[in-house]
């Protein structure tokens, strides 16, 4: 009945499989291959993250596109139409949708992934499987909404560039793509050194979201990032910020908005912060999740 | 498979896992300021930290196709070893060496999506457990069919009964294939057919595909059934590597606390709060004789007055104190509680419920008691564990005219008659 199938480990002679668990030392130990080994797993968990989300909702995968649209109408309402903010002669919905969607898959990105550990103490506890799987589903999964995000994005533009409005794509529209890679990257840095500081101290759960917000009025969401670089009062927070280039690249990707002198070198400065930081990331939450189970 | 290579599956050396106590290593960041400004006035400050060792320089080697129990008390380091060897916490100390790939089932059912259907979750599971998409797929049927739960498939699992989940989640542990299998105390669930037939599955995977076993369980029944050898822990250390038998026989002879002639009397009294928690606690377990004696020998054909009495600090509801009778090599003879006969709720009090084992139904041998309050179906006031030993001897009841042993667990007085017929040879 139960016929014993090939073996587990189909090409590889079980002896030859060995796993030695001792108390490891050192930051930079990621074990790629075992990384490899389990993609089967991160496939599930991005469609499980994905389908589990909405389960049971009326609209189901509708919200995926009505949260951030309805943010952006009452952000566009507020900001442009009653604070008077300009937005460089775009519509304004636009002009914040543009933005919003990145920042959006950001923020959802450094949120859950923050709680990885906390949120999947019963699970961690329980069986083994690399750590590191969990947030990069994460940023997976939110990769899609993303997607189906920027379908309803251009659908709006198509509407808002027949009635005439003053914004074109072009072959710098391409850029759109290294600002989505950044932006993963950047975001899964942040949410693994987050999840390993939570891990240790609690209370940053609490701070999290109020530390996202606050990054949120400081990157050019709502209004232009002249406003930033044009004061010298502020002008440096465009530089420390990665995200602040990385939203005014998506603007002039997407939208024709015309760069900044000095975006290019903004760019490769959250660049290489980016990198910089998702090697902290992965090398601190890798040490924090050898042991996590003990104290969460 | 790896029978010409003879190294072992499973080399643990020198194996210790540390915790720390009480304040762990500065939960919050206000801890983290309070220990900046209070290190120096404060040296006795740090003694809060008390480093506990729960496992301790374990070192053991297990060849391929061994099941191997894991015997101890609760808090003897059972389940941190199997944490270990699964790889979900670290050691502190020493080296592990398993040649083979590991599959841990310290529940069933872990990362199952409430929200997901059967069939979904038989996919996550499997990942989660470590198997590839193409392995759950060849075994999808299999799976299905071993869990019984074929036509629920599209049904959310959140819907499904507690039996229906279990036998799903075991189902797909149960089709895992790794060299190494860690199982702990999953057949605590589910009803009698499918811990049998959960039990069966273990033997297969053990004799018949050559894998290697670790099972931790306070089914003693189990571990002396299904296990090559057994391990016991004790106060983190192993204190031996032997057969099952053997092993058991250790565990019972010291689980109970030695009190010499004292014995058929145990008492917690200030110093030493009994087991339990803030709700229900033990205070005393006494064995008395017909004649109100506190005695550990009895005549078989008398009765045993087990008498347990317990504070009960809050008010409780639909509770139920119970025991069971062990032979001393470890194999449940029966068991009784007082469910029927407890008031529906407990006021703060002492209670004391008594049973008495009838006379003419034990058999000639010694006895180890075990008692537990509880919750049915809630949680666990006072966990199961063995307290006192006892021994039946005298006339017995089967075989009073020779001084033989008789089998069994129990030797009730079966009534019956002898009559001639007939002359007619």
């Amino acid at each position: 009945m139960s016929q014993p199938a090939s073996p587990a480990g189909a090409g590889k002679p079980a002896q030859e499989y060995e796993i030695v668990i001792q108390r490891s030392r050192g930051w930079m130990r990621v074990d790629w291959r075992e990384l490899w080994e389990y993609r089967d797993l991160l496939a599930i968990l991005v469609r499980r993250d994905f389908l589990a989300k909405y389960k049971q909702t009326i609209l189901g995968p509708l919200w995926f596109v009505l949260q951030p649209l309805l943010t952006a109408l009452v952000m566009s309402i507020a900001f442009h139409k009653v604070a008077g903010v300009s937005t460089g002669g775009l519509p304004s919905l636009l002009f914040n949708l543009c933005a919003l969607l990145p920042w959006a898959y950001f923020s959802q990105n450094v949120a859950t992934g923050a709680a990885t550990f906390t949120a999947n103490s019963h699970l961690f506890g329980k069986v083994y499987f690399p750590r590191l799987i969990v947030p990069s589903a994460t940023v997976l999964s939110n990769l899609f909404a993303f997607t189906l995000q920027l379908c309803v994005f251009f659908v709006f533009f198509a509407w808002f560039k027949a009635r005439g409005a003053a914004i074109h794509l072009s072959s710098a529209s391409l850029l759109a793509l290294p600002m989505i890679l950044l932006t993963g990257i950047f975001s899964l840095g942040v949410s693994l050194l987050i999840a390993a500081s939570t891990a240790r101290y609690r209370d940053l759960s609490h701070l999290t979201p109020v530390l996202l917000q606050l990054w949120m009025f400081v990157s050019p969401v709502f209004y232009r990032m002249e406003q930033l670089t044009g004061s010298n009062q502020w002008a440096w927070l465009a530089w420390v910020n990665p995200m602040a280039p990385i939203v005014e690249g998506y603007r002039v990707a997407l939208l024709g908005e015309t760069a900044g002198a000095h975006l290019p070198a903004m760019l490769a400065v959250s660049a290489a912060i980016s990198i910089v930081t998702l090697a902290a990331g992965v090398a601190t939450f890798n040490r924090a999740a050898r042991t996590v189970v003990d104290t969460v | 498979m790896g029978a010409a290579t003879r190294k072992p599956m499973v080399e643990v050396e020198g194996v210790g896992k540390r915790y720390t106590l009480g304040n762990i290593g500065a939960g919050s960041l206000r801890a983290v300021f309070e220990n900046w400004f209070t290190r120096k006035p404060t040296p006795g400050g740090t003694g809060k930290n008390r480093d506990f060792w729960s496992l301790r320089d374990v070192s053991f080697i297990v060849q391929p196709g061994e099941v191997v129990g894991l015997v101890g008390r609760n808090g003897a380091g059972k389940s941190t070893l199997l944490k270990v060897l699964s790889r979900i916490t670290e050691p502190t100390t020493g080296r592990i060496r398993l040649r083979g790939r590991v599959a841990s089932l310290l529940e069933v059912g872990t990362g199952f999506h409430p929200d997901l259907t059967g069939q979904e979750n038989i996919f996550l599971n499997g990942a989660i457990l470590g198997m590839k998409r193409w392995e759950i797929a060849a075994k999808f049927r299999e799976i299905v069919e071993f869990a019984e739960v074929g036509q629920f498939l599209d049904t959310p699992v959140k819907r499904y009964s507690s039996g229906m989940f279990v036998r799903l989640a075991f189902a797909v542990a149960a089709h895992l294939e790794p060299e190494i299998l860690l199982i702990d105390e999953v057949l605590a669930v589910g009803d009698a057919a499918f811990q049998k037939k959960c039990l069966g599955k273990m033997d297969e995977v053990a004799h018949q595909h050559g894998r290697t076993v670790f099972f931790v369980s306070h089914n003693l029944g189990a571990v002396r059934a299904l296990c090559s050898t057994a391990l016991l822990l004790e106060g983190g250390r192993l204190t031996l590597q032997s057969s099952p038998a053997k092993v058991i026989a250790k565990y019972l002879s010291s689980a109970i606390p030695n009190h010499g002639d004292a014995g058929g009397h145990l008492e917690w009294t200030g110093e030493t709060p009994g087991p339990g928690n803030d709700e229900l606690r033990l205070r005393s377990i006494t064995l008395r004789n017909e004649s109100g004696d506190v005695v550990s020998s009895f005549d078989a054909g008398q009765p045993v007055d087990v008498e347990i009495c317990y504070d009960v600090a809050k008010r409780l509801r639909n509770t139920r104190t119970y025991i069971l009778v062990h032979t001393s090599e470890g194999e449940n003879a029966f068991g009784a509680t007082d469910h029927l006969h407890q008031p529906e709720v407990l006021e703060p009090g002492c209670y004391r419920t008594t049973f008495t084992i009838p006379g003419g139904l034990l058999n000639r041998r010694g006895y180890i008691l075990s008692a537990g309050c509880d919750i049915p179906g809630e949680r666990t006031l006072v966990p199961n564990a063995e307290y006192l030993r006892f021994i039946v001897c005298g006339s017995g009841n089967q075989s009073c005219l020779y001084p033989e042993s008789w089998p069994g667990t129990v030797c009730p007085r079966v009534p019956c008659k002898v009559g001639r017929i007939s002359g007619d040879a």
